[in-house]
């Protein structure tokens, strides 16, 4: 098979590179099968993991008995805990709390909980061998539901332990008795007088269920011991928290640690922190070989998925349709391990109350324990969750006092130059006008046109916005290499949402090359610098001025070049001369570094307010069109309008996909998906069972926009977009059905099961079970 | 051990397998081709999709021993030598995929429904392509890059 052309080194092209429609920089590799995913990797003389995986949601462990497993031909070795031990003394690992042991220490605390792992050089007999181990526990009782969990009756960790990273958790330190990972608190102006003084008050209870990202690459690493250290090789969002955290757990330095990243199947969030990583390097530790773990799509179900939530939301309104009060407790599920739960607790929980103006503020936002796989980041870090009830709550109030809801938004949105509720002025956030150009495209002051027999029509409308992630650093080199052409070291990790044709197209701006001529260098911490990771769609902004300013000073280093050689200023000798020139034949190296970490106050202890929340705000808004069959609770999404604002698109192609993917994944957790669970047990945990959205289920019409905008303070007036059309899907479309056929449905998915039932509740005709 | 010779990509190979097998894991294995990869290993998401004697069939759930006699094409025989398919170039220019796991599928997919039907409508393509999934969900780049692949192929044969 052929590798693509190499590109002529750096030719001076005039014209922009940023704003350009480019094709992904690695399209061909992909479109040809040869793209390189750690999933398909092998390394010579590695062996293959099965992990056998606990049956109960709760329980101590009595024995582990994996002497047939041992015996079975071909299996090299069966590891436990005691083993792991043996290497790492101290085998907890987790980005907030040091809580998951890489394989379970004397309690299960999920069903589907690592327990031990089969070694072998075929991967069925791994397989059929891990079949023979048999575990016995003495069961405890469990605790599956986060508001449940709040009441503390049941305890899934007799004590906390916080990983010291984040100062927000150190008080949580050894606290017993308690599930509760993190109480994050905000409290602004007199809610309770605010509430007393109201014309109206509502109040109203949303939840979410349990959903899964269903990367179509499941997570999988492989970990290559030897004595001078371990090399890693993994699908991971963040290769530099994977060094530093199987550092600490080896008690090596970094440099003894190298971690490196191909390109990811799909992230969505499930790929962040530790995942794989930890249990490959204690087993190639263990065996002395290269060790390959790499989960089936049945295992993904029991490793990170995203928190279901119970929202109570409680708002006053004053006589003038003004939003005056909101009350906001939110439950965050965050299953048997923390996981990054507490940080979904804080940072998308201080926007609780929604993109509204409103003086009196109380959010109480509680990340829970509770006995089913561990819940963590997943595209929109919580904001759908929150938007979900809070939109679908500020409808609910808009329809009851008789106004419009677009109206009614518009009277109460958060305008720029206004205080969020932490006290941090709006700045760059576009809300309003993705709001009206939502409005304008589903043309909301004509009427529908009525459907016929047993379908009805409806409307709706959500808004939604999210922080960035901060405090966090980016690091970049940009090296001109003495024939003029570039190559850009950064950790960003391209998981599909097209960062490497974007920081290329970023140093091409800079340099004035085509972003085609940029090597961009696959993750390898040995060699590329530091970055926070790939995740809360904060890479354009924080790693996309760390490239900006790497390149700016390879540029600089250029000029310097040449005024050393003696070229007048404006000269357009190209680079490759000038290193000839100085150095006397084609030598030397230029290299730029860029370090970015954006300014931030972190919240008040007590009252959760800050000067400064964010370096930006993501905000979107969401027009749905729906058709319901009363008859049978079916609904069809005839149309779904995506409006963002993600300042000025680097790549308007990629930003576009971004927009529909977004939203089409938003669109199955809003439809259809949700993971069940009996008893502790994920009973659907198959792509059989457990339907992603098709091509079928696109709907007939999509827009997918961004606003025109521009973030002051971005990389040329850029800003991240990969979790922005996620927000408000939900609610539009719950939004939509109520005005379809007047009934409100407070918990996803929205199945036709789920319409029916309301709708036949609103008869006064429950269905038989319900009566 | 059963040792099995088919075509694959044009060339004559052979392979030692055993009954449980898949193609995926021997192409792989021996002949190091990952184009064709397992993800949800039920048949249901077209990751895995090879061509068999003509006919697309999920590489995780086919068994290797079937492929003896066979001629087999995968995503990795598609370009000539450097000259990228109509369908390769234009699933390119129409950014219809981000991570790329799922691209093999579409793209052979999107061969055979064109080798059927040179001109399909939206609904033929949704109906055809229903059995692939992508996770990052460009179907709308999909679609517009099998209408683009259509024309490509059409001004191919004009030329030829």
């Amino acid at each position: 098979m052929a590798q693509p052309k190499p590109v002529a080194a750096a030719p001076a092209m005039p014209g922009r590179q940023v704003g350009r429609a480019l094709p992904r920089i690695e399209a061909r590799d992909k479109v040809t099968g040869r793209a390189e995913y750690t999933h398909l990797m092998q390394l010579p003389g590695m062996l293959h993991t099965k992990i056998f995986r606990s049956t109960v949601a709760h329980g101590r462990i009595k024995s582990i008995d994996t002497s047939a497993a041992k015996k079975f031909p071909g299996v090299h070795r069966v590891v436990t805990s005691e083993d792991v031990r043996s290497v790492i003394p101290e085998p907890y690992y987790g980005p907030a709390f040091h809580d998951q042991p890489i394989l379970a220490i004397d309690k299960v605390h999920y069903v589907g909980e690592p327990v031990a792992a089969v070694l072998a050089a075929d991967p069925h007999i791994a397989e059929e061998a891990a079949a023979l181990i048999v575990a016995d526990y003495d069961e405890l009782p469990m605790v599956l539901d986060e508001v449940e969990a709040a009441e503390n009756k049941v305890l899934v960790h007799e004590e906390l332990r916080p990983a010291g990273t984040f100062a927000d958790l150190k008080h949580l330190k050894g606290r017993r008795g308690t599930n509760i990972a993190l109480d994050f608190k905000l409290r602004r102006g007199d809610v309770d007088r605010a509430f007393a003084d109201a014309a109206r008050v509502f109040e109203g209870t949303f939840r979410t269920q349990k959903v899964l990202h269903v990367a179509l690459e499941p997570i999988a690493s492989i970990a290559d011991w030897r004595e001078s250290g371990v090399t890693i090789y993994t699908g991971s969002q963040g290769p530099s928290f994977v060094r530093a955290e199987i550092a600490r757990l080896l008690g090596l330095p970094e440099n003894r640690v190298r971690i490196k990243v191909p390109y990811l199947g799909g992230g969505f969030g499930s790929k962040v922190y530790i995942k794989a990583e930890a249990l490959a390097t204690a087993l190639s530790m263990i065996v002395r070989r290269p060790v390959k773990v790499a989960l089936t799509m049945e295992e993904q179900f029991y490793t990170i998925t995203r928190h279901p939530s119970t929202f109570r939301i409680k708002t006053g309104i004053d006589r003038d349709g003004r939003i005056t009060a909101r009350k906001c407790e939110v439950y965050w599920n965050g299953g048997a391990y923390a996981d990054i739960g507490p940080r979904v607790t804080q940072k998308s929980g201080f926007t609780a109350s929604g993109p509204y103006d409103i003086d009196n503020v109380w959010i109480d936002s509680y990340a829970l324990y509770t006995n089913v796989p561990p819940a963590g980041a997943l595209r929109g870090f919580g904001i759908p969750q929150l938007v979900w009830a809070y939109e679908s709550h500020t409808d609910t109030i808009a329809r009851a006092l008789g106004r419009d809801p677009i109206e009614f938004r518009r009277k109460n949105i958060l305008r720029d130059g206004r205080p969020h509720a932490t006290g941090t002025i709006m700045q760059d956030a576009s809300l309003e006008a993705t709001l009206e150009r939502v409005s304008q495209c589903l043309n909301s002051k004509a009427p529908l046109v009525r459907a016929g027999g047993p379908l009805r029509r409806g409307r709706g409308v959500a808004i939604g916005i999210k922080a960035s992630i901060s405090p966090t650093t980016s690091v970049a080199n940009v090296t001109v290499a003495a024939d003029g052409s570039t190559t850009l070291a950064c950790g960003t990790v391209d998981m599909g949402q097209g960062s490497d044709t974007a920081m290329a197209q970023i140093v091409g701006e800079v340099l004035n090359i085509p972003a085609e001529s940029v090597k961009v260098l696959p993750r390898d911490t040995d060699v590329t610098p530091y970055d926070m990771s790939t995740l809360g769609s904060r890479s354009l902004f924080h790693m996309g001025h760390a490239v900006r300013l790497a390149a700016e000073e390879a540029r600089d280093k250029i000029k310097a070049l040449a005024r050393e050689v003696g070229e007048p200023e404006g000269s357009n000798v190209p680079v490759s001369e000038l290193f000839k020139k100085r150095y006397g034949m084609q030598a030397g190296t230029i290299i730029g570094t860029g370090i970015y970490k954006p300014d931030y106050v972190p919240p008040d202890a007590a009252s959760g307010l800050t000067p400064n929340a964010t370096p930006f705000w993501m905000c979107s808004a969401v027009g749905a069109e729906v058709e319901v069959d009363v008859e049978t609770g079916k609904v069809r999404v005839t149309r779904l309008i995506n409006v963002v604002d993600c300042g000025r698109p680097i790549n308007p192609k990629i930003v576009a996909t971004q927009i529909s993917g977004a939203a089409l994944m938003q669109l199955g957790f809003t439809m259809f998906e949700k993971m069940h669970i009996d008893a502790g047990q994920v009973t659907n945990a198959s792509l059989a069972d457990y339907k992603i959205p098709g091509i079928l289920d696109v709907p007939p019409i999509m827009n997918n926009e961004t606003v025109d905008a521009h973030q002051s303070n971005g990389p040329f007036g850029a800003k991240g977009v990969g979790e922005s059309a996620t927000f408000g899907v939900s609610p539009a479309i719950a939004n939509a059905i109520e005005d379809a056929c007047g009934v409100r449905l407070t918990e996803l998915p929205l199945t036709p099961e789920a319409v029916l039932r309301a709708l036949r509740a609103k008869q006064g005709k429950p269905l038989e079970d319900e009566q | 051990m059963t040792t099995i010779n088919f075509t694959l990509n044009g060339e004559p190979v052979t392979a030692d397998v055993k009954p449980h097998h898949n193609v995926v894991e021997v192409l792989q294995r021996d002949f190091n081709l990952t184009g064709a990869r397992e993800s949800c290993g039920q048949g249901l998401c077209g990751c895995c999709t090879v061509i068999v004697d003509g006919k697309a069939v999920s590489g995780c759930l086919y068994l290797a021993i079937f492929l003896d006699g066979t001629q087999v094409r995968t995503i990795e025989g598609m370009a000539d030598g450097d000259t990228l398919s109509p369908e390769q170039e234009a699933f390119i220019e129409a950014g219809a995929f981000q991570c790329g796991y799922c691209t093999p599928g579409f793209i052979l997919m999107t061969r055979q429904l064109l080798d059927e039907n040179p001109d399909p409508d939206d609904d033929a393509i949704k109906h055809y392509l229903s059995g692939n999934l992508c996770r990052c969900g460009a179907y709308l780049e999909i679609m517009e890059a099998v209408k683009l692949a259509a024309r490509k192929r059409k001004g191919a044969a004009n030329i030829g």
